[in-house]
């Protein structure tokens, strides 16, 4: 079956690329565009590690097909970043060892700015179920948890002063 | 080897610095296993088992090799038919011809999803394509899954040639009990004989898997030349090399192993399934062959760890002095012997000091993949049987579960049951740590109940090599041969500033590939902080050394009047008052001129490493309606000797508990009557996720190890060793009925509820 021409926004740059009608916008970020980021752990939106944005909607990238992509705005963990400064939940993540193999950490931050952004102010218990579709393996989510609860902590007070 | 540093003298060990690698994790730029890319790359996949024993009766591959953009196929017959020969190289010893027959299946496919032939084209589709198109006729076996099953003389045998080891006369006929092997001393009759009181139980627990979120993946070239190169994630890049050396009969000197970042392994990743075959299709193609596993291959392919059944019977007085204790270990090993049972009848009873002790173990194969080591290989399985008839006899005595541990609990000075004395042991502080915490008195909520375990993990030392450059503008490079799989470069950095005197900061830690490197054992064991850190801070030593000469030199005195002091030269000749101490810095930039480079490489073999106890206590709360049972609070102590990183520290810790909460609660291989497992992916096999979970408090106890610089002791596998009992205790507190079959999921529970009310 021939490849589909797709155009599409990564992280506010228009993108091309060419994908296979089965293929998955995991797939297509990862082999076509080479964003590697964002990581397949199960390919059946179980884990959560290839959370992305899509039209600021958090979801899978390998239970979406790549075609599907046309048109649509797609935000990755590359994009997260702004300039040569990390978002507060990736200084966050630093600061409190929330990541020990850093396998997950890509889909567990964007999942977090996707709740801070319609959230600034959740429980703990809001933040546990949230990232209940990102799976870590090594930390027990106890620093985790942490880190994104201090992140929105210090998202409000820059909020607050501007 | 000097005294351990005190604390107050400590700058940087100690402290929590950002990690150096950190800014790449958090930003996707990290390369990981299967994010790695080469020209011409073709994609690698493996036509696997659907049966969980058969006979293979002929592979043809001959459709398959005819697909346009099929580059290679290769089956057991491209590899070397290699003899049995056990060889060290992982976290035990494996067999290279198990090994390579557990890449790829040669006479008979052992478990469903056994590796029968693989395919490198042009595109995964085309391979995909390609595995359909290869025809395998079979004669399907009897199969066995269960161990108590397959110890049976009935039951179907997997391995002709398996003839029990351990036994006082060779036996006549094979069996699928590898080995027996027994730990014990004393009488055991007679110790049964002064108890006054008697507990015993059968306990069961089922496979379960790693659960590393990465699956396994590689990219491996193979030159005209013969020059072999590997790009991989695992535990270990030159445990990578050798392994695919014997399997594919290459020389070591040809292969060249670089690391990837690793997703995750808790010993997983301490053996090969792709790089091997992966080469091999390399060879025969002439491409670069990327192969990355699904999830389903991981569940199916690679190491769980061992479902088990355990028979504890303990004796005690009437004053809580445990006079005997038999325990019975038997260890699904899946389709090749080794399963952990000999680590796990050492530490079964290794936190206590009893007189009459017999402690057998079966290590039984069964049509299931093959297991590999999981975090303190063994050891939670036999403490969840050792911790819960504990806890049994706590109650039949009537005390406190702390106090009963404590009277038969091992000091320094003790020789452990499995062999050697105890030195510098720090389990009853360890045991007090949670006797005094605040969660020991807390009132429980009705529905809950309380549970305390204990747990008992080695450490090892073993081989590393680390070297140590010092720029030209004083600032360090610190390089090592050990994966990063949980923040060791942060470790790694601040031991070496904190000889070398220089901010963490200036020291950038690299994982180096196997050509860049000496040897180093793959990270394991819990080994990596304490014995490569030990490599690590020597070579900084001898860095110090060299640049005390140098300052010698350019003071024009001897090097016995030079200190190094905060990161300085400072002269202590009388006669050259007016010298200013020399920097790091300063002293790099005139390298040239007092004898070239600084830099320094130690290579070691260490020992000493300091045993780990954990103390964990559990508050659970049932749900009567559903069965489901939630962990409400959790505090976990151990004695980690001295805290390098104390965040990564307790995220071990932290991290440990939440895979043993897994294990006690929801984890398990789940196999319909062919032998097919059931539940392999993350919705089926259900690890925990962030809302199952409370915060899990770390209590760092630091009794330090004499015989590591700063006191380390290694810390990532004694905290997956108490949970599953502790889990259980809580269960049985709360309920007042011992549930002994893991994992207690919710129809478990419920069927007690529904007991209890009728």
């Amino acid at each position: 079956m021939s490849k589909r021409h797709i155009s599409t926004t990564v992280n506010g740059d228009a993108a091309e690329f060419l994908a296979e009608p089965g293929a998955t916008l995991l797939d297509a970020l990862r082999d076509e565009l080479r964003l590697t980021g964002a990581k397949e752990g199960c390919g059946s939106g179980d884990c959560g590690a290839c959370s992305v944005m899509v039209d600021g909607r958090l979801v899978c990238a390998c239970l979406m097909l790549a075609p599907e992509a046309e048109g649509r705005r797609i935000e990755t963990i590359e994009g997260m970043a702004q300039g040569g400064r990390l978002h507060p939940l990736q200084q966050k993540f630093l600061e409190h060892a929330a990541l020990q193999c850093g396998f997950c950490t890509p889909g567990l931050l964007v999942a977090a700015k996707a709740l801070l952004d319609q959230n600034p102010d959740p429980s703990e218990t809001e933040v546990r179920y949230w990232l209940a579709g990102n799976l870590c393996r090594c930390t027990g989510y106890d620093k985790v948890i942490r880190a994104v609860m201090d992140a929105a902590a210090d998202l409000r007070q820059v909020r607050r002063a501007s | 080897m000097t005294d351990v540093m005190d604390r107050p003298a400590l700058k940087v060990v100690g402290t929590r610095p950002i990690r150096p690698d950190g800014v790449d994790k958090v930003t996707g730029r990290a390369q990981f296993g299967a994010d790695f890319h080469l020209p011409g790359m073709l994609v690698g996949k493996i036509k696997r088992s659907p049966h969980a024993h058969a006979r293979i009766v002929s592979i043809d591959t001959r459709k398959a090799r005819a697909l346009a953009g099929v580059k290679a196929v290769i089956t057991a017959a491209d590899l070397p038919d290699l003899a049995s020969q056990e060889y060290e190289a992982g976290e035990s010893a494996s067999n290279l011809r198990d090994l390579s027959q557990n890449c790829m299946a040669r006479d008979k496919a052992l478990y469903q999803g056994h590796a029968l032939a693989a395919v490198a084209a042009v595109s995964a589709q085309v391979a995909d394509e390609a595995l359909d198109l290869i025809e395998v006729v079979y004669e399907v076996l009897p199969h066995v899954i269960d161990v108590e099953a397959a110890m049976e003389p009935s039951a179907p045998v997997l391995h002709a040639h398996l003839f029990t080891e351990g036994l006082a006369e060779r036996p006549a006929t094979a069996s699928n009990i590898a080995k027996v092997n027994r730990l014990g001393r004393g009488d055991l009759e007679a110790g049964f004989g002064e108890a006054d009181v008697v507990v015993q139980g059968r306990y069961t627990t089922k496979a379960v898997h790693q659960g590393y979120i990465e699956p396994h993946a590689c990219v491996a070239q193979v030159s005209q030349d013969g020059q072999c190169q590997v790009w991989s994630s695992s535990q270990g890049q030159f445990m990578v090399r050798t392994y695919c050396a014997k399997i594919l009969g290459l020389e070591i000197a040809d292969i060249r192993v670089t690391p990837a970042e690793i997703g995750g392994g808790f010993g997983g990743k301490t053996t090969v399934y792709l790089e091997p075959l992966a080469l091999a299709l390399s060879r025969q193609s002439g491409h670069p062959v990327k192969m990355v596993m699904t999830r389903e291959e991981v569940f199916r392919a690679t190491g769980p760890t061992s479902g088990a059944v355990i028979e504890v019977k303990l004796g005690a007085k009437q004053d809580g002095t445990i006079v005997a204790a038999d325990v019975v270990l038997k260890y699904q090993a899946g389709a090749f012997p080794g399963s952990p049972v000999g680590a796990g009848s050492m530490t079964a009873l290794a936190a206590y000091d009893i007189p009459n002790v017999a402690i057998t173990g079966y290590d039984v194969v069964t049509n299931s993949p093959k297991v590999a080591a999981y975090r303190a290989p063994g050891a939670p399985i036999s403490a969840f049987g050792v911790e819960s008839a504990i806890d049994d006899l706590a109650r039949e005595l009537g005390m406190d579960p702390i106090v009963l541990r404590e009277k038969n609990g091992v000091v320094s000075g003790v020789k452990a049951v499995y062999g050697p004395t105890y030195r510098d042991i720090g389990y009853l502080e360890t045991l007090k740590a949670i006797k005094d915490h605040p969660h020991y008195a807390a009132p429980l909520g009705p529905n809950q109940g309380r549970g305390v375990a204990v747990g008992f993990w080695f450490n090892v030392g073993g081989e590393s090599t680390a070297a140590v450059h010092v720029n030209e503008d004083g600032s360090a490079v610190v390089v090592t041969g050990n994966p990063d799989i949980g923040g060791s470069r942060a470790s790694m950095a601040m031991m070496a500033a904190e000889v070398l005197g220089l901010p963490v900061e200036q020291v950038r830690p690299i994982v180096a590939d196997t050509a860049s490197i000496g040897f180093s054992m793959l990270t394991g064991g819990s080994r990596t902080t304490f014995a490569t850190g030990m490599a690590v801070t020597q070579a900084a030593g001898k860095i110090v050394e060299d640049v005390k000469r140098r300052a010698a030199l350019i003071w024009d005195t001897t090097v016995d009047k030079v200190a190094w002091e905060s990161g300085q030269a400072v002269c202590l000749d009388a006669t050259k008052s007016a010298v200013k101490p020399l920097t790091l810095a300063a002293i790099a930039a005139q390298a040239g001129r007092t004898g070239g480079p600084i830099s320094a490489e130690v290579s070691l073999n260490a020992q000493g490493a300091g045993p780990g106890f954990a103390v964990h206590l559990c508050d659970v709360e049932i749900d009567r309606e559903t069965g489901h049972v939630t962990v409400v609070r959790y505090t976990a102590a151990q004695d980690v000797g001295r805290a390098i990183h104390p965040a990564y520290v307790e995220g071990q810790i932290q991290g440990g508990v939440a895979q043993g909460v897994g294990w006690a609660l929801n984890e398990e291989y789940i196999f319909d009557a062919d032998g097919q497992m059931e539940n392999a992916g993350f919705l089926d096999y259900r690890v925990p996720v962030a809302s199952d979970l409370p915060m899990i408090d770390a209590v760092l106890v630091e009794v330090p190890n004499p015989r590591h610089p700063f006191g380390a002791k290694g810390v990532g596998e004694a905290p997956i060793v108490p949970p599953l009992a502790a889990v259980a205790n809580a269960v049985r507190d709360a309920l007042g009925v011992r549930m002994c079959d893991l994992p207690l999921s919710p129809p478990k529970i419920r069927a007690v509820v529904d007991g209890l009310a009728s």
